[in-house]
């Protein structure tokens, strides 16, 4: 298990103050102007030996990311992103950096805009989160005050600001181009790439959109230095990350813990066990709703990072641990899911705003049996069209949990359509 | 998306709207935000400071802000339809906003979900069916106005509703003897004494 000395997030569940001056006892803003004195490439450098990958879902380093951006600012400001839309069904994390940890992601934001050359930053928020936005705004505010921010951040000689920017519920906004998109002003629709933000982003300038959880990361790994984090978790798979497990289990919780670690003990070790014991699992969504489900034989021995379950045809997307138990119908689970994208599909692409709806009302079909059995193989084709097909990866991820579904639970929903059919004959 | 048309015939006529100054105070704040040129930017933050002032959004206030913002009215109404927080019609003093996405689901929405609907009478409460609120570990949830309401069962939600009837506004978050998202008995992490103690 991660000792407490090692967890970035120490006061993940808010029994601190979450202000100024709570959060400088617990060492954030501590000397800051030190890793700013590096300059821009050290401190990428240094991301880079760290390992991170971004926290978002698609696990891309970071480090990487932060250098696409421009080396020198010529015509165009630089922007930096924060993507706090968090609302990948099962996930939680950011939530609880935003109230209870603020200023972890606030001098996140001045060292990452400071690596990438941006004197701006905006933090786009869900709409939902208003109290979490509460708080961003209040922390932002304190470093102002405290010249922590604004002009000469921290005595660096770089000018910052930060601004808080509030959505209005639109899960495609978490996708990077639809939330430059409603930055500015406009429906949340996802931009064709190329180009990409780092070449033409927000008002068309060059940005980087980076998760929360990457963000507020980022000066405990500058300041603690690359091969603390780095000497966590596994090879390609390093650093702490915040889990959120919900579901069958006795406790949910949100928690940090070592990446790699065993799915089983991750239940068993904070979450009080799996509801009626491991032998009473049925199921487990490993990162979010986006990723496919994993089968209780998988789910054993699994360890939580983006290499092992992507060996396993699923994902660490948002480190969102969804369990099911026996008791549950996981046909309908599913069908939930689909509906979910059907209704946060933006309707840009045809087959993602046409295929959402047809995939739903088919599943919906599946929960009572109400099908052939080679519809299972025309729903799984119907999945592989729309997935690779579309702008964004919405297509994608409204395809992954049904094809999970049919990889493992096909016996289920055969059993279904064969116990209706047979109910049928008999009337 | 929202599938509120834009101007149903059950939607009140709403002769003129204007801001408060103060709320046009804090419009000229939001634009502010944004570089010169960018005040269409604004637009969501304006439409929420809107909503807030009205209870809903009336044509005529969409029309405000595309004003205010130099938008073409249009632009604002796709705005205003594509995003599910705003709202079309009027609505009731508190809006149940109830998560039934898998995670809630699976920890008994659906219960909640009823009981809701069962108390939604259009004046004190309106109910609506919202996709995921982002606070699964704590499911079902109930978003009312601002606020999340946590780890509820049919009792507790009952409690919560009985008590914005009262007038009063019962303590938002969990409902169960639980600290925010930390597991319930108390966290199985961060228990060393210097954390403890600032």
């Amino acid at each position: 298990m991660l000792a407490d000395r090692d967890r970035i997030f120490t006061n993940l569940y808010g029994f601190h103050d979450w202000r100024l001056p709570g959060a400088r006892a617990r060492g954030a803003w501590d000397n800051t102007k030190a890793i700013l004195d590096k300059g821009p490439e050290a401190i990428i450098d240094e991301m880079k030996k760290s390992g991170l990958r971004g926290r978002g879902g698609a696990g891309f380093p970071t480090g990487l990311k932060w250098s696409f951006m421009p080396k020198e600012v010529k015509d165009r400001p630089h922007y930096l992103i924060v993507n706090a839309d968090e609302s990948e069904p099962g996930t939680c994390k950011d939530r609880d950096i935003m109230r209870h940890d603020p200023h972890l992601l606030v001098e996140g934001c001045l060292v990452a805009g400071f690596a990438m050359r941006a004197n701006a930053g905006y933090i786009y928020v869900r709409g939902e989160f208003y109290n979490e936005a509460q708080h961003l705004m209040a922390a932002i505010k304190e470093a102002y005050e405290a010249g922590l921010l604004g002009k000469n951040a921290c005595g660096s000689g770089w000018d910052f600001d930060l601004y808080v920017h509030r959505g209005a519920g639109a899960y495609i906004c978490g996708e990077e181009t639809a939330l430059l998109e409603s930055l500015e002003g406009k429906k949340g629709m996802p931009r064709l790439k190329p180009p990409f933000p780092a070449g033409a982003g927000l008002y068309g300038c060059p940005s980087t959109v980076n998760n929360v959880e990457s963000i507020a990361v980022a000066p405990t790994i500058l300041r603690r230095g690359a091969p603390w984090f780095a000497g966590i978790g596994r090879p390609n798979n390093t650093g702490t990350k915040l889990f959120c497990i919900s579901g069958h289990v006795n406790k949910p919780c949100n928690v940090e813990e070592e990446m790699g670690i065993p799915l089983r003990e991750l239940i068993d070790r904070h979450c009080g066990g799996v509801r009626g014991g491991w032998d009473n699992l049925l199921a487990v969504i490993p990162g979010g709703a986006s990723v496919p489900l994993l089968p209780k034989s998988i789910c054993d021995t699994v360890l939580m990072d983006f290499d092992s379950l992507r060996d396993q045809k699923s994902g660490l997307g948002t480190a969102a641990v969804i369990v099911m138990d026996k008791s549950t119908d996981v046909v309908k689970a599913i069908a939930r899911l689909s509906q979910f994208y059907k209704h946060e599909s933006c309707g840009q692409c045809t087959p993602c705003r046409e295929g959402t709806g047809w995939m739903w009302r088919v599943m919906e079909r599946m929960v009572v049996g109400n099908a052939r059995i080679d519809e299972i193989d025309a729903l799984e084709d119907v999945t592989k069209q729309v997935e690779g097909h579309t702008i964004c990866a919405l297509g994608d991820a409204a395809a992954w949990p049904i094809q999970g579904l049919i990889r493992h639970f096909r016996p289920e929903m055969e059993r279904r359509i064969r116990a209706r059919t047979e109910k049928l004959a008999a009337e | 998306m929202s599938m509120i048309t834009a101007d149903p015939k059950d939607v009140p006529h709403v002769e003129s709207f204007a801001f408060t100054p103060e709320n046009l105070a804090k419009a000229k704040e939001l634009m502010a935000n944004y570089p010169p040129g960018r005040q269409a930017s604004a637009v969501i933050g304006v439409l929420d400071l809107a909503q807030r002032q009205q209870g809903w959004l009336p044509r005529v206030a969409m029309n405000e802000v595309a004003r205010l913002l130099d938008m073409a009215p249009i632009r604002v109404y796709e705005i205003a339809t594509f995003y599910t927080m705003f709202q079309l019609k009027p609505k009731g003093k508190y809006l149940l906003q109830v998560c039934t996405t898998t995670p809630c689901w699976l920890r008994g929405s659906d219960a909640i979900m009823k009981a809701c609907e069962h108390a939604a009478d259009g004046e004190t409460f309106s109910v609506q069916e919202v996709e995921c609120l982002g606070a699964c570990v704590n499911a079902p949830v109930v978003q009312i106005n601002d606020d999340f309401y946590e780890d509820l069962d049919e009792a507790s939600l009952k409690k919560v509703l009985d008590a914005f009837k009262r007038g009063e506004t019962p303590k938002p978050g969990p409902q169960v003897d639980r600290q925010t998202s930390a597991p319930e008995g108390g966290p199985t992490t961060l228990t060393t004494a210097t954390l403890r103690s600032e």
